[in-house]
């Protein structure tokens, strides 16, 4: 794989994520000659455009992928892959464990670096650079961390750390010279300041800096729905729509046996429209309101008690009664006439 | 030769998987070929196109109706960005 003509450029992946830190790492190599291409894996818990895409309240606000972004701006290809399914592995059984929530960080990155060095294997890319800087996370980018995932991805010393490759052994890439190592950076620590003096000197700007990081899993509020959604279920496991449905709605579980997912405006109730061939649905009919999808087996008294939510939810909730349109997956509808529940009776603990 | 004309339905997916269902049928495609690609996503509007320019594909036309997107892009050679002749 490394010998490739000596008058041909050395060519290397690199891990972009659409933050600021793999276009830095990116950046780097490219002004040392090197050939670079991205790749960005989608693992279904990317933060992205998907509920902005959704609420309506976002629409205005600019949609772009950051991932294609910082690939347009550095002018390099971007392969973006999907692995939603190969990733469930990761999630349900991390050999190292969680992080604050269900974020398995360092299973993550060990997966991503694999998967990067069997796509470089196939297309006969020389190494492998992410943007990793020793001590920003508390999990994957730590000093005894960091050689795991070079060692258990199987990309040893072809993964090349540019941003923080002064802390660590030579490798290959430095070792062969196909990168000069005096010219890599040696930032640690989770101070953002030498990322953005860097940025600034390189003239990027307007780059993406999610406060919670890329990664939806990292974030306290969806992690407990993920895992009320395998309690509820009695297993752990996932649909791409299940993770996808996460992200929507006001959940609510007023019951074991199911739990109502409650659009919030009207974006999100076109949405889950599109959900309505899988899920019991109901429609408020007599005044406007959300839709609702049902998550579980309700019985027939738990139509009648997720009717009475949803007209608590609609415009007719100080109304004596409200006409619900139930409909099963299979299109049948009905339609319920029920008194709105009062909001003393929705219990704090029902909301997910 | 004449340009082959393919659809891809990509409605209903979110962003990324529109683009990630584009990149990969594009690799199925020769150069020269059109291909129109229909979302729903409104990220795709700006995403694919910003796909098409990074890897060298031209799109010919974006325009969105009723919340249908349909974007049509040229094929061009991944090595030198040109279409077949």
């Amino acid at each position: 794989m490394h010998e490739t003509m000596s008058n041909e450029p050395r060519k290397a992946i690199a891990l972009i994520s659409g933050g600021l830190d793999s276009m830095l790492a990116a950046r780097l190599v490219m002004d040392q000659g090197v050939h670079v291409e991205g790749i960005n894996f989608f693992t279904g818990f990317c933060v992205e455009g998907h509920t902005h895409a959704i609420r309506k309240k976002d629409r205005k606000k600019q949609k772009r992928n950051n991932a294609l972004w910082v690939a347009e701006q550095l002018g390099i290809k971007l392969h973006i892959v999907d692995v939603i399914e190969e990733y469930k592995q990761v999630l349900l059984n991390p050999v190292h464990g969680y992080g604050q929530h269900m974020n398995p960080c360092l299973d993550c990155k060990g997966f991503m670096v694999r998967k990067a060095y069997e796509w470089i294997q196939a297309n006969g890319f020389d190494f492998i650079i992410t943007g990793e800087v020793m001590g920003q996370r508390p999990m994957s980018q730590r000093r005894d961390t960091m050689p795991v995932v070079a060692r258990e991805s199987g990309a040893g010393d072809l993964l090349l750390r540019p941003l923080c490759a002064q802390h660590l052994p030579a490798t290959l890439p430095e070792r062969e010279g196909w990168v000069q190592r005096e010219k890599l950076l040696d930032f640690h620590g989770r101070s953002r300041k030498p990322q953005m003096a860097l940025a600034k000197q390189y003239g990027f700007s307007d780059y993406a800096q999610p406060a919670g990081g890329c990664c939806f899993l990292t974030d306290a509020n969806y992690s407990a729905k993920l895992v009320d959604l395998w309690k509820a279920r009695g297993e752990r496991d996932y649909t791409f729509d299940d993770i996808i449905l996460l992200k929507i709605g006001r959940h609510l579980r007023p019951s074991p046996g199911f739990k109502m997912i409650i659009a919030r405006e009207e974006g999100e109730s076109r949405f889950l429209a599109g959900y309505r061939y899988r899920y019991t649905s109901l429609d408020p009919q007599s005044h406007a309101g959300p839709l609702v999808l049902l998550d579980g087996n309700p019985a027939a008294d738990d139509l009648q008690l997720a009717a009475r939510i949803t007209a608590r939810y609609s415009q007719g909730r100080d109304a004596e009664t409200v006409d619900i349109q139930v409909t099963d997956p299979q299109g049948t509808s009905r339609t319920l006439t029920v008194s709105p529940i009062p909001a003393s009776e929705v219990l704090p603990e029902w909301h997910v | 030769m004449t340009a082959a004309h393919h659809q891809l339905d990509a409605r209903h997916l979110l962003c990324p998987l529109p683009v990630i269902r584009t990149q990969d049928f594009v690799q199925t495609l020769q150069a020269g070929d059109i291909l129109v690609v229909l979302c729903t996503d409104p990220g795709a509007i700006n995403d694919i196109p910003a796909w098409s320019r990074i890897n060298g594909h031209q799109v010919l036309e974006t325009s969105e109706h009723d919340g249908e997107i349909r974007i049509t892009i040229k094929v061009c050679s991944p090595d030198t960005g040109n279409p077949a002749e």
